[in-house]
């Protein structure tokens, strides 16, 4: 006779995690199988903030592209205008004057401070910890401050031109910069104070998330994710652009995986940035900010309004349809946004449009590996690994 | 008039007064204070615009909350979803009837001589009574996230359920070996027991489990896992709107005001005032102070309360339960053993 079965027979349950959901900063779905809290699958969709970015590219001069390179990760926008500008520049083949690399390393840096302030921000906010949400809010404010007063815009800055910047930085932007650089530590003290030795932040963070170095290099996950598997790779190093070649700064790397570690590469990137900074802004020099050839760059007031040639360049430059053109050919370019590599892709005809503009988005990649980091965590830990990616969705979808 | 009837009215008066009143403004005053408290905490200002400094705040909330939309998702449960925030609210008002708030006074009203005690009701197992109607808070909570009908709300409901009942075991030993010092089950009887010298310093450990557990009980950070935002959306009450919103709000205030109230009564001497019989003042006066006194220690612990809310984040829900299960309760029976190994010698 057969033995009757009294396994008590249970059901997975689907879990609709997003894209309306306190925790996925940005409209992300998640569609987790979890049973009972434990997570069995998590299968990320992407989509919901798909905004044709690249597509334009093909539509817009490169010039105008620089303002929708704004809204793609709109927490370091900064860091897309300089890095597409780099592009650019590189498949035309102008060399920016030195000003204007100082400048951009300052500005790129600064802004992956106020980057990892929203990171850590948001990802102890996640974690339950509201107040060192808003200490770290405060210090990006006086950022933000700062960026207006560069280019007067706090989120969408559009700073950078082909071929140098909108315009020089105002005279007190060293004073500004000072004032932060003293300020910052503090915020930092304070955020090391109540997360890093935090016994509960510790038990919520490590072990879990687990991303193996062998994952993070198959999946092809790049900045403080990568790091935080222990691959010290680092654009700024290894394939050094603007004037990073120059500096003296470390690549912190941390071996153990998990979302601790990726803590602690952010905390420590906060320390070096400043090293950055402050070293860039010993050595700024005085100077043009633009191509001195201003077939590709607006060229100054005055030589518009007193010179021929000046009044032709600023309306071939302005003009609906016009712009300069871009050789042919086509170039790839990364550079280190604050959430890893951020590559451009660029395909021209000739044009003064691209004909294929591709982006490679940090967020994209270090996204495709979610799965593997969850399965097994329980749901609570879902939230504490999104929150170490720190994924934007405006820069997931494009 | 009779004597007894006399009592019954006195009786009434300390509930309206007790529960309506004070618990209610306490209530309304903690919703405030935990606004402007966490502002303070970080760095900015808080709600100072309804009224001088925003004391009038909580009445706009209030206020607010009244006005809201009632709106009753189709998909719940309809009895069980209405029933849901009058038990979570109904226990939590409860408990409070046995705590100790002052000693008690001897006068003559409408001709009678009269003792009036300062607790609603002198019960002689106040301390079980308190165990048993906290425990019923519970199911508040579970029916709330079952009848909403909602994944999100139903793993808070498990999860809530899970917590306090492992919590309410350490919570018990605590005051199992709190009895055990007194002999008695009357809150009065522990209050008068810690005159000598308060059970925070005879039960460190029993007071550090309790307050703990008291934590968890109440939902609070780093506890508040049924309601944790960021994962389970609002847990158990994300589908609720208007003022059963409120009342789980309310429901969560008073239970932090009863434990505050407990942790007090229990291990920092109730409304024990040191060295006050030695300053020989007026009866009246004696009363007044150490009332004050009840008081002022029940709110220092409802700063405390708030004060760990705004610093900690939050316990996964396997560690809480290793807490809980690994760590409190054994420490908890090791707390009864040396006490009784104390106590025997």
């Amino acid at each position: 006779m057969a033995q009757p079965s009294y396994e008590i027979k249970t059901d997975q349950m689907i879990l609709n995690f997003g894209p309306q959901h306190p925790a996925t900063h940005g409209t992300l779905r998640i569609v987790l199988e979890l049973d009972g809290e434990v997570v069995k699958k998590a299968e990320p969709h992407i989509g919901y903030l798909h905004s044709g970015f690249e597509k334009l590219g093909e539509y817009k001069t490169y010039n105008q592209w620089i303002t929708l390179s704004d809204r793609m990760n709109y927490l370091s926008s900064l860091a897309n205008n300089i890095g597409f500008a780099e592009a650019v520049e590189q498949l035309i083949g102008i060399e920016i004057p030195e000003r204007a690399k100082y400048i951009r390393t300052i500005l790129a840096e600064l802004t992956r401070i106020a980057d990892h302030m929203v990171w850590v921000g948001t990802h102890a906010l996640d974690i339950g910890a509201f107040t060192a949400f808003l200490y770290a809010f405060e210090a990006r404010e006086h950022l933000y401050n700062l960026f207006e007063h560069v280019c007067g815009a706090r989120l969408t800055t559009s700073y950078t031109r082909i071929g140098g910047l909108m315009r020089d930085v105002p005279e007190d932007f060293e004073d500004m910069v000072k004032w932060f650089l003293g300020y910052f530590p503090n915020t930092l003290k304070e955020l090391h104070g109540l997360l890093t030795r935090n016994r509960i932040w510790m038990d919520r963070t490590r072990g879990v998330g687990y991303l193996s170095r062998e994952d993070a290099i198959n999946c092809g996950v790049t900045g403080p994710v990568l790091r935080g598997s222990g691959v010290a790779y680092d654009v700024r190093r290894n394939f050094p652009y603007l004037i990073y070649d120059r500096l003296d700064f470390e690549i912190p790397v941390c071996d153990d995986g998990d979302v601790y570690s990726r803590y602690l590469v952010r905390m420590e990137e906060l320390v070096q940035s400043m090293r950055i900074v402050e070293q860039a802004l010993k050595d700024l020099p005085d100077g043009p900010v633009n191509y001195f050839d201003h077939k590709y760059t607006l060229p100054e007031k005055e030589k518009v309004y007193d010179t021929i040639e000046g009044l032709i360049h600023h309306f071939k430059n302005i003009m609906p349809g016009h712009g300069f053109n871009v050789p042919e050919g086509d170039i790839y370019v990364a550079t280190e946004a604050p959430n890893g590599e951020l590559g451009f892709y660029i395909v021209s005809d000739g044009t003064n449009k691209a004909y294929r503009l591709r982006v490679r988005p940090p967020s994209f990649v270090n996204y495709s590996c979610f799965d593997k980091m969850v399965r097994g965590n329980l749901v609570a830990d879902v939230v504490a690994v999104l929150g170490s990616l720190n994924i934007i969705a405006g820069e997931l979808d494009r | 008039m009779s004597v007894e009837t006399l009592n019954v009215i006195i009786a009434l008066v300390k509930i309206i007064l007790v529960v309506y009143v004070a618990m209610m403004v306490t209530d309304l005053i903690l919703i405030l204070a935990e606004r402007r408290i966490s502002a303070f905490i970080q760095d900015r200002l808080g709600p100072n615009r309804v009224g001088p400094q925003g004391i009038l705040q909580p009445l706009a909330d209030g206020l607010k909350f009244l006005l809201k939309e009632e709106v009753i998702p189709n998909h719940v449960d309809r009895f069980l979803y209405l029933l849901a925030p009058a038990i979570i609210l109904t226990p939590a008002l409860m408990t409070f009837a046995v705590v100790p708030f002052g000693d008690q006074i001897t006068t003559y009203i409408a001709g009678h001589l009269v003792t009036i005690r300062f607790q609603i009701a002198d019960l002689d197992v106040g301390i079980l009574y308190i165990v048993a109607i906290a425990s019923l808070g519970v199911y508040g909570l579970v029916v709330g996230g079952y009848a909403s009908n909602n994944k999100y709300s139903l793993l808070g409901g498990l999860r809530s359920s899970a917590q306090m009942i492992s919590y309410e075991l350490p919570m018990g030993l605590a005051i199992i070996s709190v009895v055990m010092m007194t002999g008695s089950l009357r809150l009065q009887d522990i209050v008068v027991d810690q005159f000598g010298m308060w059970n925070i310093i005879r039960q460190p450990l029993a007071a550090i489990i309790f307050i703990v557990a008291a934590f968890a009980e109440t939902n609070r950070l780093p506890f508040d896992l049924p309601e944790a935002e960021q994962e389970l959306v609002g847990g158990y009450h994300t589908e609720y709107s208007s003022m059963k919103f409120a009342s789980f709000f309310l429901a969560e205030y008073t239970n932090m005001i009863t434990a505050s109230a407990l942790i007090v009564t229990l291990f920092f001497g109730g409304w024990h005032v040191p060295f006050l019989h030695q300053a020989n003042l007026p009866v009246l006066w004696e009363q007044i102070i150490q009332i004050l006194a009840f008081v002022i220690k029940t709110g220092f612990f409802l700063f405390f309360f708030i004060w760990v809310r705004w610093t900690l984040p939050r316990f996964r829900y396997d560690q809480l339960m290793n807490l809980g299960w690994k760590a409190l309760l054994p420490l908890g029976l090791l707390n009864i053993v040396i006490t009784a190994a104390v106590m025997a010698l």
